[in-house]
């Protein structure tokens, strides 16, 4: 069986998971909703700094939001040794990974795609015009998120305190990311919106570099 | 053994120190006064000093990462934890070193510029990774999950500092290699080389010393787990021996 293929199995099954229990999205969502509402009061932003601080707001909660949803991701396996189930299979263990990345990625996009437009309103940030770049930001950073926060949650689901350990773990790895992202996000919010191309392309390179390593380092993340 | 190994130990402490009050004596004294910093300028060569052995213990614990992955030699996850300890420990002083100087000079203790930010970064990955390390029983799966971390925030470094440096920088830029204006006078050249060479050597004399801890631990475990088996199997051939 090919690796996409293996993956996209992986795939189906967290997504039917997902959609059979509901729970993870939900409190995804809501938890993101309450990051952005409660910053509202501690900062009280003018319209202005609505513009100048939002993206790193939004950006922060899609962290915390990630950081906390990508832990069951792995830890789940364990109650029941499913993990062993799928190591079984006869694929590359960089297949699972795959499959839980883009499974992750789906689920982190769609409370996105549901948190930007609430947002938007809240905030009075206007997105017309700018929607396609800003989801090309959006995915592109997302998509590092999940990546190492994929890994992590495997790394995390053997030790002891892993809720409070993943975010450990991965936030400050995610520091360049946060950076690029919100730079990238905060041209897009600015009263003459642009688009900004070595942020894109710095935001792009993490991917890369994380995906190869995770390739690189899958057979000994997901081994016995 | 152990009291050869301890006398074996005494003349490269005495060197240690003997480097250690040189390199303070030519700092303090011999290298020449800043010209607009004076005096304060003098912490310089510790500073870089301990950066340069931060990056030493690093590059180290990056080695010990990926050769433990590929070969499971313990000695290895030995490596790779000794020298993130002795890293951090040296990033901390680093830091201090920075924010010391950081005051008198730029009139800020802090500034979020690329290779502080870097260094900061560095230091709370490293603990991150000392703190999975900690929460790991297993010491097969503690050794292989922490290299994969390890090579995660190795990785890391560069793109925090290339994002830092995209974003705004504060810092000097490099007096060496850096260009037709930048350059120290050479007695500061040789009072800093003196300096980075006492605290690598003390660095890696500490680590070797923290390698020689692990490597103890780990046969104490494996005593302690011959031990428990023997009082588990009485009638083994091991207790027949014994008595």
């Amino acid at each position: 069986m090919t690796t996409a293929r293996a993956a996209a199995i992986v795939l189906a099954k967290e997504l039917r998971l997902e959609f059979r229990a509901r729970e993870l999205l939900t409190s995804t969502i809501v938890f993101a909703l309450v990051i952005v509402v409660l910053f509202s009061f501690a900062f009280d932003p003018t319209a202005g700094e609505s513009r100048r601080y939002g993206p790193g707001l939004l950006w922060i909660a899609f962290l915390f939001a990630g950081s906390l949803m990508l832990n069951p991701s792995f830890a789940r396996e364990q109650s029941n040794s499913t993990l062993d189930a799928l190591r079984m299979a006869p694929v590359s263990p960089f297949a699972i990974l795959l499959g839980k990345m883009l499974a992750n990625l789906i689920f982190l996009s769609f409370a996105e795609a549901i948190l930007v437009p609430v947002f938007a309103v809240l905030y009075n940030i206007s997105l017309v015009g700018v929607a396609g770049q800003l989801i090309l930001v959006l995915v592109l950073g997302t998509l590092g998120l999940v990546i190492t926060g994929t890994v992590f949650s495997a790394v995390a689901s053997h030790a002891r305190l892993r809720e409070l350990l993943l975010p450990l773990l991965l936030l400050p790895i995610l520091a360049p990311l946060l950076i690029a992202a919100v730079e990238s996000t905060g041209a897009l919010f600015a009263e003459t919106p642009s688009l900004d191309r070595a942020w894109l392309a710095f935001l792009a390179g993490f991917d890369i570099v994380f995906l190869t390593a995770s390739w690189l380092l899958s057979d000994f993340l997901l081994e016995e | 053994m152990i009291g050869a190994r301890m006398k074996s130990r005494v003349p490269i402490t005495i060197a240690a120190a003997a480097l250690i009050f040189f390199a303070g004596y030519a700092a303090l004294f011999i290298a020449p006064d800043e010209r607009t910093m004076h005096e304060i300028q003098r912490v310089f060569y510790f500073h870089i000093g301990l950066w340069t052995g931060m990056y030493t213990a690093l590059g180290l614990a990056f080695v010990g990462n990926v050769a433990w992955l590929f070969t499971r030699k313990p000695q290895w996850d030995w490596l790779g934890v000794s020298s993130v300890e002795v890293g951090v420990a040296s990033c901390t002083g680093g830091l201090i070193t920075g924010v010391l100087w950081g005051k008198p000079a730029w009139g800020i203790w802090w500034t979020w510029d690329a290779r502080l930010t870097t260094c900061f970064i560095l230091w709370l990955l490293y603990i991150s990774y000392l703190i999975l390390r900690g929460l790991i029983e297993e010491p097969q799966r503690r050794a292989t999950l922490s290299a994969i971390f390890g090579i995660f925030a190795f990785l890391d470094a560069p793109l925090v500092y290339a994002s830092n440096r995209l974003w705004r920088t504060q810092h000097p830029s490099p007096v060496l290699f850096g260009g037709p204006d930048s350059g120290l006078d050479p007695r500061m050249v040789r009072v800093m080389l003196i300096a980075m060479v006492t605290i690598v050597f003390v660095v890696l004399l500490v680590l070797a010393d923290r390698y020689r801890l692990e490597k103890l631990r780990h046969e104490l475990d494996e005593l302690q787990l011959a031990a428990d088996l023997r009082s588990a199997a009485p009638n083994s051939v091991a207790s027949k021996e014994l008595s």
